[in-house]
């Protein structure tokens, strides 16, 4: 794994608590320039403080007019994206509740932020992504899922079906894109000891959860299969066409 | 020819005029663009996103609003955004003609201006006093997100209805480094980048900084097209080499992909990888080296891109072409109808070539 992640281009959405901190920290430990994506000003900022060279960048992926100010920030910061990991993600009511007593209000928030988020953000970034393909840098695009995009948990309605519905998304964006040369995974990193988590199982045993660092490291050396250990600076030796 | 209003770039109806390598001409639906294509071709297209490049704000000085149209820089490096060059406006958007704006006030060198969070300061004035030099205050990343947040699409006033930044990004805008959309891709989507590999060509992108296109003011539209910089990648390259070895055509999508391109290839006939800045105007004089065709807009004759295209044709084909575009409806500017013209003769491309 040594030196595969130098110089990659990564933009982490949900990076200032939990899974998304977790890979921020990791990835730029690795070496990797990363973006990361989130709603607080005050906690992006300390984010970027505590993780030199990585690029804050505050912004809603669930509001559509946040979209492109977002993809402007990560492809001029960087210069171009080779991994986006689309990672934020909404409960949906909290507390957790049955669709019956789901609010229309509730599941619409949670297919902005889990579906439409990562789709439009996905658009805005897929030529980006496409040139890294080109480019033979590899371009990978990471969903993050959820048992919950298979399983039928009662009271899990409004996230289970925005993520049910990213996950076949993802599974289609693959399809299409892979003569492009840009993979799509969906990625379940397992029940984490999250903010999240915690708004959804308050009562959970913290202990019993996976620390999100460990779950960080899992997606990380998935997507590294996925690069197919493609060094940064692919290419060859013949540097001009006449 | 009659303006597109409509902020549509992929209208259903859209026509393309083609003119072939001797002179003839054929009316056929944009959509069908990949038929033109022979196998073992190659199309090119550049992938710069636009910037959110204008700016409102104000003078502090006076207090006056005016608008900055962030116009060129020196470099594609994510972290040179310190200074662009930039033309200013004063009161007024894009409902008014770009040639009927009120100037702005004076620009001195020390000035500041205030463009919401967004600071910066006339470094200096250059070439004509509305064209400036802006440096704007903070780190990149600072800079970034108040372009990002403060800048709107550079608009002109014949689209009535403000445009949006996913109005002017094509289907495959990569690293925002334009300040006006390279419209000419407006055409490539993702079906029709398929319909390419279907018809047995290849695709490749360039990056290159496609500039302002128009000032509203005659002194300073002469200075058009400024400097661009560009980037081209290794694999282009590559693709160049392969769709040479094997008789294909070079097609660029856009003007700027021609300049670049030849740019690149201007000492020693050789395009080179990695970033340059365009700096040559195009026009009847200049050789081509590298493109065959170009698929673009539609121009009217005295622009800088009408200019480029007589670099691929002679005056008499685009005498015609311009009798059938206007004959058949076509319409200009970034939202309208395209031509593909195919280089005259290959004589000159293979005399380079052999040489």
């Amino acid at each position: 794994m040594s030196g595969i992640w130098t110089g990659r281009r990564v933009a982490i959405t949900g990076g200032t608590s939990g899974l998304g901190l977790a890979l921020v920290r990791e990835l730029s430990r690795q070496g990797a320039n990363v973006a990361f994506v989130a709603r607080g000003r005050e906690a992006v900022q300390q984010v970027a403080r505590e993780n030199p060279g990585t690029h804050g960048i505050v912004g809603d992926v669930g509001n559509k007019e946040d979209i492109h100010p977002i993809a402007v920030q990560i492809g001029g910061e960087l210069g171009g994206v080779d991994v986006l990991i689309n990672n934020a993600s909404s409960l949906g009511p909290v507390p957790l509740a049955l669709l019956g007593d789901t609010e229309c209000e509730d599941l619409e928030g949670a297919l902005a932020v889990n579906l439409l988020g990562p789709f439009r953000l996905t658009k805005a970034l897929l030529g980006a992504l496409a040139a890294s393909g080109r480019e033979g840098r590899g371009a990978v695009v990471v969903n993050v899922s959820s048992d919950a995009a298979v399983e039928a948990y009662p009271g899990w309605g409004a996230y289970s079906a925005s993520k049910a519905a990213l996950r076949h998304m993802s599974a289609i964006w693959n399809k299409e894109l892979e003569a492009a040369g840009i993979r799509f995974l969906s990625l379940d990193p397992g029940d984490m000891d999250t903010p999240l988590h915690a708004l959804a199982a308050p009562d959970a045993d913290r202990a019993s959860l996976k620390r999100p660092e460990a779950a960080a490291i899992e997606l990380i050396e998935a997507i590294g299969e996925a690069l197919e250990h493609r060094p940064v600076t692919a290419g060859g030796a013949v540097t001009q066409s006449c | 020819m009659l303006a597109a209003h409509h902020p549509i770039q992929r209208h259903p109806r859209a026509k393309l005029l083609a003119a072939d390598s001797e002179g003839v001409l054929r009316h056929i639906p944009r959509a069908n663009f990949p038929s033109l294509l022979l196998p073992g071709d190659l199309v090119i297209a550049n992938d710069a996103a636009t910037i959110p490049a204008s700016l409102f704000g104000e003078h502090a000085g006076s207090g006056a609003s005016i608008e900055a149209r962030l116009a060129g820089r020196s470099s594609l490096d994510p972290g040179d955004v310190r200074e662009f060059s930039a033309i200013v406006f004063g009161g007024g958007d894009f409902h008014l003609r770009t040639e009927d704006r009120p100037v702005p006030p004076a620009m001195r060198p020390g000035d500041r201006l205030a463009f919401g969070a967004l600071r910066g300061v006339v470094a200096a004035v250059l070439s004509h006093p509305r064209l400036i030099q802006l440096r704007f205050e903070g780190e990149p990343d600072e800079i970034w997100a108040g372009i990002a947040r403060q800048g709107r699409p550079i608009q002109y006033s014949h689209v009535t209805e403000p445009l949006a930044l996913w109005d002017v990004w094509t289907p495959i805008a990569g690293p925002p480094v334009a300040f006006e959309p390279p419209s000419a891709g407006f055409a490539i989507d993702w079906q029709s980048q398929a319909a390419i590999s279907g018809r047995e060509a290849a695709f490749a992108t360039i990056t290159h900084a496609a500039g302002i296109s128009s000032t509203g003011d005659p002194q300073l539209d002469r200075l058009l097209p400024f400097d661009e910089p560009y980037r081209i990648p290794q694999a282009t390259v590559d693709a160049i080499r392969r769709a040479r070895e094997g008789s294909g055509r070079i097609i660029a999508v856009g003007t700027t992909v021609v300049r670049s391109l030849e740019h690149a290839a201007s000492s020693g006939g050789c395009v080179r990888a990695g970033e340059g800045v365009a700096r040559q105007r195009l026009g009847p004089e200049s050789v081509l080296r590298v493109v065959d065709a170009i698929l673009s807009g539609t121009h009217e004759p005295g622009t800088s891109h009408y200019e480029l295209l007589r670099a691929f044709t002679d005056d008499p084909t685009l005498r015609r072409m311009d009798d059938e575009l206007n004959a058949h409806g076509y319409r200009t500017h970034e939202f309208g109808d395209s031509v593909f013209v195919e280089r005259r003769e290959r004589q000159v491309g293979a005399v380079v070539r052999a040489a």
